[in-house]
C-alpha cells in the first residue's frame, strides 16, 4: 500500500513526552477506521511507526494519534508541527468487537498508553450508550502528571462511563486510588457473569487484570487485548509481528484473550 | 443498624470465620470515624490497632525529605488497614492517612494477640487471613516496582 500524505491541522502536549496530532487527509476523502484499529505513520526519512487510532470514529474527517516520542520515527511524527505533511498507511487489523458485545456490561482496563487505543471504542459505545449495560473504564498511569485526557474523562464519567483512576505512586495532593489496576476491580463491584472486558497496555499489565477477572468469573472468551508487536507491512505479508499462528497486523492487534494468551506464555516468543 | 460482627462477616477477609471467633474479633472493634487527611497511624509508633474500612479511601504515606509524603497505596471500603500489630516488633512501618471522610472498624490489635495466644485456631485464622492480605499486597508492589508506564526502552 502506499503511503497517503496527511496534513498536520493541530498538535497538543499531554504530557512531557506524550502528543496527541490531528491530521487531515490531503485527499479530502474521509479517513474511516473501526476503533481499534492503527496506521502506519511516518515523518520524513525517519522510518514508519504503526501507531493506533485515537480518534473518534465518528469524525472521518480527522485522523487523531496520541504519540509516545521514545525513538527516532516517534520523535520526529511528535515534532511534527501544523502544516506540516505526515505519511499514513491505512487503516489496518481487527477492531474491537463492539457489536458482537452490545447488551453486555463492558470493562475496559488500560494502562499508561494503553488508553488512546481503547478512546475510539470509548467514543463509539457513548454515542450508541442505549447498546450497553455498565461500561467502566480502569485506568492506571504512573502518577497524577502521566493521567491522560484528565478533561475528558471528567467528561465521559458524565456521559455514562464509571471511571475509574489508579497511579503507581502520588504526593500528597492526589485524592484517588493509587496502587496498581488490578485493585480497581474490588471498587467497581463488576457483575462477573455478564461482563466483556477489554484491555490495553503493558502486556504484564494485561495478564494481571484478566487473570484477576477471570479468578473472579470472567470467561476468558469473553475478555479481548489490543496487543503490540513489531508490525512492519500492515497486511500479514513480512511476518515481523507474528505470535504463534497469528500476524498480529491482521489477526490482531485485537485479539479474544483466549485465542491469544497461550501463546505469550511461550517465553521464546 | 447492622451489629460489628455482620460488618465484618460481609468483608473478604474475614468471610468465613465461625461464628465465636467472629463475636471474639467484634468484642476488640468498635465504629470510628475520621475526618479527610487526618492520620490513623504514624510510622514508628507502637502498632496496638488495625482497621476495617467501611466507608472512604485511607492512603499508606511515607514521608521522603524534600518531597513530602509519598502515598505508595491506596486502600478502600472492605478492606483491612495495618498488620503491623500482628507481627513483632508491633511497630507501624508508614503512615496511614484518610484521603476522605472515613467511617472505620478499629480494632484492639493488642487485646486480639492475647487471645490468639489463648485460642491458637483464632490465631491460625487471623493468621491466614492476614497472610492473604500481604500477599495481595505484595503483588500490587511487585507490578509497581516494575514501572510498566516508565520510559521503555526506545524502539521505534
Amino acid at each position: 500500500m502506499v503511503p497517503a500524505p496527511f496534513d498536520v491541522l493541530a498538535k497538543r502536549q499531554d504530557t512531557e513526552d506524550t502528543w496527541t496530532l490531528e491530521l487531515q487527509p490531503r485527499s479530502g476523502e474521509p479517513f474511516e477506521f473501526a476503533p481499534g484499529q492503527f496506521t502506519m505513520l511516518s515523518a520524513g526519512g525517519a522510518g514508519e511507526v504503526p501507531m493506533s487510532i485515537s480518534g473518534d470514529p465518528d469524525e472521518p474527517q480527522r485522523l487523531v494519534h496520541t504519540v509516545h516520542s521514545l525513538g527516532l520515527a516517534t520523535q520526529a511524527v511528535c515534532e511534527a508541527e501544523p502544516g506540516q505533511v505526515l505519511s499514513v498507511r491505512g487503516p489496518f487489523g481487527r477492531p474491537w468487537p463492539l457489536e458482537a458485545i452490545e447488551g453486555a456490561d463492558v470493562v475496559i482496563a488500560a494502562g499508561g498508553l494503553g488508553l488512546p487505543p481503547v478512546r475510539p471504542a470509548i467514543l463509539r459505545m457513548l454515542a450508541h450508550r442505549e447498546r450497553y449495560g455498565r461500561l467502566v473504564l480502569l485506568y492506571s498511569a504512573r502518577s497524577p502528571e502521566q493521567v491522560l485526557f484528565p478533561d475528558e474523562l471528567t467528561a465521559w464519567s458524565e456521559r455514562g462511563l464509571e471511571v475509574l483512576v489508579t497511579v503507581d505512586s502520588a504526593g500528597p495532593e492526589w485524592r484517588g486510588h493509587v496502587g496498581v489496576v488490578t485493585r480497581l476491580i474490588r471498587p467497581a463491584k463488576l457483575e462477573t457473569g455478564i461482563l466483556v472486558a477489554m484491555s490495553c497496555g503493558p502486556e504484564v499489565m494485561m495478564r494481571f487484570v484478566l487473570a484477576a477477572l477471570a479468578d473472579d468469573g470472567v470467561r476468558s472468551d469473553r475478555m479481548y487485548v489490543s496487543m503490540e508487536r513489531n508490525m512492519q507491512c500492515g497486511i500479514g505479508l513480512c511476518g515481523h509481528c507474528q505470535l504463534g499462528p497469528k500476524l498480529l497486523c491482521r489477526d490482531g492487534p485485537v485479539c479474544r484473550w483466549s485465542e491469544i494468551a497461550p501463546w505469550l506464555s511461550v517465553r521464546e516468543l | 443498624m447492622r451489629m460489628i460482627d455482620e460488618l465484618i462477616a460481609a468483608t473478604p477477609t474475614f468471610a468465613g470465620l465461625e461464628p465465636a471467633h467472629l463475636e471474639l474479633l467484634a468484642g476488640c472493634g468498635r465504629n470510628e470515624h475520621v475526618a479527610a487527611g487526618e492520620l490513623l497511624m504514624r510510622e514508628g509508633e507502637a502498632a496496638d490497632r488495625f482497621f476495617l474500612i467501611r466507608r472512604g479511601l485511607v492512603a499508606l504515606e511515607v514521608d521522603a525529605p524534600g518531597r513530602g509524603a509519598m502515598q505508595i497505596q491506596t486502600l478502600h471500603e472492605g478492606e483491612v488497614v495495618g498488620w503491623s500489630w500482628l507481627f513483632a516488633p508491633f511497630r507501624w512501618a508508614v503512615d496511614g492517612r484518610a484521603v476522605e471522610s472515613c467511617g472505620l472498624i478499629a480494632f484492639d490489635g493488642a487485646c486480639l494477640r492475647g487471645k490468639c495466644e489463648d485460642d491458637h485456631e483464632l490465631g491460625y485464622q487471623l493468621m491466614r487471613r492476614f497472610a492473604a492480605v500481604v500477599i495481595d499486597r505484595l503483588q500490587g508492589t511487585r507490578l509497581q516496582l516494575l514501572d510498566l508506564y516508565g520510559r521503555a526502552p526506545a524502539s521505534a
